[in-house]
């Protein structure tokens, strides 16, 4: 039954899936590592940008938008969605977002809450 | 039995069934609940099982039949674009890694089922219009593997294991 193209055939397969997360993990590391802190908070709805805010300064940010309504609360440099009427929570339950380029989505309201800071910021580690 | 007439019952057997196992995959509680679109792709199997035993043209069909009724029968028109995103970049990658050969049913299924995740989260891309959904595809890739294993098992089963007369 093992012949031997199967056996080379599994092979390939354990190098091509290996090889896969490897890409995988590196490209991973790169977009954690290479962004620093943010400085700005960046609302959009519907691909329309609806508020930029200071990731400095403390504030709650109610969005509107077709489909429902989420409320942002910007505290101590982070920023993090409190409430939200989708039906899964899931921009609720996502971890308060500081560095650049994070982002909270909230895919039923169409919602996008991003971070961004200055362009001209050394990256933190050069690969 | 016309060849042609069995082949197209049995077609639309396999359509009803990948639509079933979406069906019953959705009803799952979600594996990662913080990360929307980490699922096992159970349809997948009936691709494989397809596209190595009648051939590219056989799949494509089944697959689009499944994404157009899903649209029908629940009707939601932002999911029918990352469904057809991911299904045809998934597709046209199994079937050429297939063609060159290279690869046992494992590899081939976790390509399709990783290019799925690369095509949704490029719809999705499109949609927001934001660049930062890298991090999702890393977490995607991942687990997009781990499925793509265990389907790519599953559907070498039932390529051994379903009677060559039948197809």
């Amino acid at each position: 039954m093992a012949t031997n193209k199967t056996k080379r055939k599994v092979r390939n397969d354990l190098i091509f899936i290996a090889a896969l997360l490897a890409v995988v993990t590196v490209a991973g590391a790169c977009l954690f590592f290479l962004r620093g802190e943010g400085t700005t908070v960046t609302i959009k709805v519907n691909a329309k940008t609806v508020g930029v805010y200071s990731l400095s300064e403390d504030r709650v940010v109610e969005i509107p938008s077709d489909r429902g309504h989420n409320r942002l609360i910007i505290r101590d440099g982070t920023a993090y969605m409190e409430t939200a009427t989708c039906p899964n929570g899931i921009c609720v339950a996502h971890h308060p977002i500081h560095r650049q380029g994070e982002s909270i989505v909230c895919l039923p309201n169409q919602v996008v809450v991003e971070i961004s800071g200055d362009q001209t910021e050394a990256p933190d580690v050069v690969l | 039995m016309n060849r042609k007439t069995k082949q197209t019952a049995l077609l639309g057997l396999c359509a009803s069934l990948a639509l079933v196992l979406a069906y019953v995959e959705a009803l799952l509680p979600p594996i990662v609940a913080a990360v929307p679109g980490v699922k096992l792709g159970l349809p997948n199997i009936v691709l494989v099982f397809l596209l190595y035993r009648c051939g590219v043209k056989q799949a494509a069909v089944v697959s689009l039949v499944r994404i157009v009724l899903l649209l029908w029968l629940f009707g939601n028109a932002m999911s029918f674009y990352y469904s057809l995103a991911g299904a045809t970049l998934s597709l046209v990658a199994m079937a050429l890694l297939k063609r060159w050969d290279f690869l046992s049913t494992v590899g081939v299924s976790v390509a399709g089922a990783v290019l799925h995740n690369v095509g949704q989260i490029l719809v999705a891309m499109l949609l927001l219009n934001t660049a930062e959904l890298g991090y999702y595809l890393v977490v995607l890739a991942i687990t997009g593997t781990v499925a793509g294993v265990l389907i790519g098992l599953c559907g070498a089963l039932a390529i051994r294991r379903i009677p060559k007369k039948l197809f």
